[in-house]
């Protein structure tokens, strides 16, 4: 299957690579915010894309741009990202390309979902926590990348 | 060695003078190294290094006795991977170092379960350093090199 793995740099994309028994049984490419995390996984293909937060318009533009011509030409049937604002992106450019897409909330939540893990919810196929007092009916709690 | 380490995007400056100041007298004699910004403080005691590609960052965190840290995941996942003696001090929002206040839930959290050392303010760094360096620091917690079974087998049966 062709996964796209997203993560910002610093403990989302420590996160991310703690999943990596699932990504060796897949065609996976990785997507991240610094060009020097392409040494972390280097027998995979990988891209990085402007960093972004919620409160500064013209970065959120420039990623959003950026990670969403990406994944068109990627073309993953299935998105997995552990955050922030980049990852959220890939998640609403992969639902219009009909990928299956998942959001792992960082295991800094501690006290409640993140904002963006909030407006995953709205869209993403599955949406996990890695706390169990944070789970419900929409959110996956399903032990955690510990 | 000590490593200091605020991670990739904002400084810390509570957490480096607190270091830069033990650097020069409880830790004379104990090579100090940080990962930082540069700021109006001006580091006189430790190695300063802005931007450390991962693999250099890497080799400082192997190398080093203790980590000191933000309460970011990053470093404390790769201090318990690595079984290594961390503190962390969480940033918080009303010095405007963070834009949220998760560092301290985050820290709160781990103090909880046993896994870190907690410093929940300058001083208390300070004191924890003074009190434990270097006999008392002892790894608190090791967690293996990859996620859990099952939050690996739910995305495995998903995907």
């Amino acid at each position: 299957m062709k996964v796209l793995a997203v993560a910002s740099i610093g403990g989302h994309w420590i996160q991310l690579l703690r999943l990596m028994p699932l990504f060796k049984e897949h065609d996976v490419t990785f997507m991240s915010t610094n060009p020097s995390l392409q040494d972390t996984v280097k027998e995979y293909k990988f891209y990085h894309v402007p960093d972004s937060n919620r409160r500064d318009k013209v970065a959120l533009m420039k990623s959003t741009l950026s990670v969403s011509w990406l994944v068109f030409k990627i073309w993953p049937r299935v998105i997995i990202t552990t955050g922030a604002a980049p990852g959220l992106i890939a998640i609403f450019a992969g639902k219009l390309i009909g990928a299956k897409t998942i959001w792992i909330d960082s295991i800094a939540n501690v006290d409640r979902l993140s904002m963006s893990g909030k407006m995953a919810l709205k869209i993403a196929d599955r949406v996990y926590t890695q706390w169990e007092h944070l789970q419900t009916e929409q959110v996956i709690y399903s032990g955690n990348i510990l | 060695m000590i490593f200091v380490t605020i991670g990739t995007q904002e400084p810390f400056d509570r957490l480096i003078k607190v270091m830069d100041e033990l650097a020069a007298t409880v830790l004379k004699g104990t090579e100090v190294i940080a990962q930082t910004f540069e700021t109006d403080y001006k580091i006189e005691n430790m190695k300063a290094l802005n931007f450390v590609p991962s693999t250099d960052f890497d080799a400082y965190f192997n190398a080093a006795d203790l980590i000191v840290s933000h309460a970011g995941m990053g470093t404390i996942i790769s201090a318990l991977v690595q079984n290594k003696p961390i503190i962390v001090m969480p940033r918080l929002m009303l010095y405007d170092e963070h834009r949220n206040e998760h560092q301290l839930a985050t820290a709160k959290k781990f103090d909880e379960l046993g896994y870190v050392e907690v410093a929940y303010s300058g001083d208390e760094l300070k004191n924890k350093i003074i009190e434990m360096w270097p006999d008392k620091l002892k790894p608190m917690h090791q967690i293996g090199s990859v996620a859990s079974d099952s939050l690996i087998k739910s995305l495995r049966e998903f995907i």
